[in-house]
């Protein structure tokens, strides 16, 4: 299964070489590197992790450690469009979590799960730097402010 | 040396410039606690129980890496550090799985001691505590994540001293956890089984699998003809587990305890010791002199087989292909034995007492059932003989010495010294040298490739012939030397490795020994010293004069690398995947 993954995905590899080419001799590799491999893959599975810890000469484990560290990585497989909601300080004030609760209703999935057909993320995030709009959701790069939970079966709309 | 001086609680204190605060007090007299400190090992900060206050800092400092300077006012037992390191302790045993009854490390655990010392005898806080899966899959290392306190200890050793890194800190903050990638079983990554991560651990959150009850099982069954065998390494070492000094060798208490216990023969494995010099030696001259394959690497160590089969698949022709010892004595045990006592070979049940866990993963091996059973039944650490000898309620200190039995009990001080890194390799060349010049050697004591240096060197010239050896110990530094034979940077003819630093006597199936007492001990040398002592009483030091091992080539082997050895004594190794 692995191997078949390695060549089902051999351009990504490729890719993720040249990343990895262009940060080895640099300090602190490792961010960089798990950045660019989680925009190439998506997500951080067993075969990339293990690819940049033999290709850095570190333990797998530290990979892992900083793969499981920071919430902007991932080590499931994300839908085409992330949904992103803010639960931080003044987007919660404001509402969001019955934003949250309105879209895992229309979406019929939990927080950190992916929609069946593979199109949705819903994740919860730490404050996302727009607060005067609270609360605030971002699907992808687009941001949505001042939201009620009626809005939201409008906006999934758009994306399906 | 440059000296700094300063005063520690008022004590004018001189020590040497790079000492830490921590060893400074040491001088002083003056025992700070420590909980994640493990000398050489873990130095980080990480617990904050080693607190100070330094005169002029603002903050409490940890001693364990802070280092001396000129005129430095340290003071150790202040309220705000007396409080400071009280907090912390409650707070790391406030996520603690508390069963200290029923815990193998009861009695031999620093935070239980440390909680005792710095009398806490309440927790302030109660909130919600971690509640992770206990991993029991390896065949030699168990994990209760519930007992860890994430000190790191097993980390740093892993990855540091023995280059593997298969357990690191994964998540954060309450979800933190130190265990391998992807929630997979320490059995299921390429970790070696040389349970030096248990050995460094200060609490009950490693340990080895424990499978005395299997033993007192074979006990009490009729049918069976137990026999048991001892490692070199495990005589040095078992008294620590009833109080005797470090280095102190018990072998004849071992042996009268073992019979108390009621194994039918009681043999020793330093026998197959000298046993495997006489077929490795063998090896090794019919691959010089026949253009085999070089350098020979010798296979003793469990730990250091997996980890070549892991990571140096182009090297396993190079590994001798001599069974280690202890599996040269049980298949010797199910068949040679077997046949001259007239026994069935399924009747009989081999015991191996080893200094070792990764021997735990090797006797489970399909290969290594030369007689249609394992060769090996059932493996324990010397720690769990500790176990079952003080529930057998035996009075261990006071037990007259008694022999090994007869023929597999006999060995040299060849074999004895197998118990130490560099043993293999003297044990080899002493046998060796003989064997090509037809003469003994001048002065039998190599003491080339004795001591703690990473990786020792010697050239031996035998005749017109000079074999270049080289030993490493610990996996980081063999990982090093196989690095240099491979890129031809170096060139041996013969290599031992033994995968635990230091060797077998200060193997992850030893008694646990805590950081305090390694501060102030060199355990691997008390433990050799007694090991070199024996080798030097014995009346016989090399193996092939050992007239029990003559006996089994005359009656049944015919002689070394013979077809019968080869079925019997030798085996194969596998290419095993890493993670993917």
């Amino acid at each position: 299964m692995s191997v078949s993954f390695i060549e089902r995905n051999k351009e990504k590899f490729e890719a993720l070489q040249k990343v990895i080419d262009k940060n080895k001799s640099e300090p602190g590799p490792l961010m960089p590197v798990l950045q660019e491999a989680q925009e190439i893959f998506g997500y951080l599975p067993i075969e990339v992790q293990d690819f940049i810890a033999e290709e850095l000469d570190i333990p797998i484990t530290d990979v892992y450690g900083v793969a499981t560290f920071y919430s902007q990585f991932s080590l499931k497989p994300k839908g085409k469009y992330r949904i992103g909601v803010c639960l931080g300080t003044a987007c919660y004030v404001k509402g969001a979590q019955k934003v949250l609760d309105e879209l895992s209703k229309v979406l019929n999935i939990d927080v950190g799960a992916t929609t069946e057909d593979g199109t949705f993320t819903l994740e919860a995030t730490r404050c996302l730097g727009a607060c005067g709009l609270a609360p605030v959701i971002m699907i992808n790069d687009d941001v949505y402010g001042r939201l009620e939970p009626d809005d939201i079966p409008e906006i999934i709309a758009k994306y399906k | 040396m440059e000296m700094v001086k300063l005063t520690i609680d008022g004590v004018k204190v001189e020590v040497p410039q790079g000492s830490t605060v921590l060893e400074a007090a040491r001088a002083a007299n003056i025992d700070i606690p420590t909980l994640c400190y493990l000398k050489g090992i873990n130095e980080v900060g990480a617990c904050r129980m080693c607190l100070v206050e330094v005169k002029g800092a603002r903050t409490l400092q940890a001693s364990c890496v802070l280092p001396v300077t000129d005129g430095m006012e340290v003071m150790t037992t202040t309220p705000a550090v007396r409080e400071a390191r009280r907090v912390n302790l409650e707070l790391i045993l406030s996520n603690h799985d508390r069963k200290c009854l029923t815990c193998v490390r009861n009695q031999n655990c620093e935070l239980q001691d440390l909680a005792d010392r710095l009398g806490v005898h309440d927790i302030r806080f109660e909130g919600e505590m971690s509640k992770k899966t206990i991993d029991s899959l390896s065949p030699s290392i168990v994990r209760d994540p519930n007992k860890c306190i994430l000190c790191r200890r097993c980390i740093s050793v892993c990855r540091n001293i023995q280059g593997i890194g298969v357990i690191g800190a994964t998540e954060r903050g309450f979800e933190t956890s130190v265990e391998p990638v992807f929630n997979l079983s320490i059995g299921e990554v390429p970790c070696i089984n040389c349970g030096q991560c248990i050995e460094a651990c200060p609490v009950g959150a490693l340990r080895e699998k424990d499978d005395t009850e299997k033993v007192w099982d074979a006990l009490y069954d009729e049918d069976l003809h137990v026999v048991v065998q001892t490692a070199p390494a495990v005589r040095v070492a078992l008294g620590e587990e009833f109080g005797m000094p470090i280095g102190t060798n018990v072998k004849g208490k071992m042996v009268a305890a073992l019979r108390r216990l009621g194994f039918d023969k009681v043999f020793d494995t330093d026998f197959a010791a000298d046993l495997t010099i006489m077929e490795e030696g063998t090896e090794l001259l019919n691959r010089l002199n026949n253009g085999g394959k070089l350098p020979l690497i010798t296979s003793c160590s469990p730990g250091w087989i997996k980890y070549c089969e892991h990571n140096y698949p182009e090297f396993l022709d190079n590994l001798s292909t001599c069974k280690s010892p202890h599996e040269m004595m049980g298949a010797v045990l199910k068949t040679y034995y077997a046949e001259k006592e007239g026994i069935d070979p399924s009747k009989v049940f081999v015991v191996s007492i080893m200094p070792c866990t990764a021997k735990k993963f090797e006797a489970a091996r399909p290969e290594l059932s030369t007689s249609g059973y394992p060769d090996v039944d059932v493996v324990l650490t010397t720690r769990e003989l500790g176990r079952m000898i003080k529930e057998a309620g035996i009075d261990f200190v006071n037990l007259a010495d008694e022999e090994f039995d007869p023929t597999l009990g006999d060995s040299t001080g060849a074999g004895v010294i197998f118990g130490t890194t560099g043993g293999v390799m003297e044990a080899a060349l002493r046998t060796v040298a003989e064997l090509v010049t037809g003469e003994p050697m001048k002065d039998i004591e190599v003491t080339a490739v004795r001591g703690l240096d990473g990786v020792k060197e010697t050239n031996i010239t035998l005749g017109d012939m000079i074999i270049k050896a080289a030993v490493a110990h610990g996996t980081a530094n063999a990982k090093a030397l196989i690095e240099q034979v491979k890129s031809g940077e170096k060139e041996y003819h013969f290599i031992e490795v033994m995968g635990c630093p230091g060797g077998c006597i200060t193997g992850g199936g030893q008694p646990i020994v805590d950081a305090k007492t390694k501060l102030d001990h060199d355990v691997w040398a008390l433990r050799a010293q007694a090991i070199y002592e024996e080798d030097r009483n014995l009346p016989i030091r090399k193996s092939h004069e050992n007239p029990s091992v003559k006996k089994v080539y005359d009656e049944y082997f015919g002689e070394p690398n013979s077809k019968k050895a080869h079925e019997i004594l030798h085996t194969h190794y596998v290419e095993r995947k890493k993670y993917v």
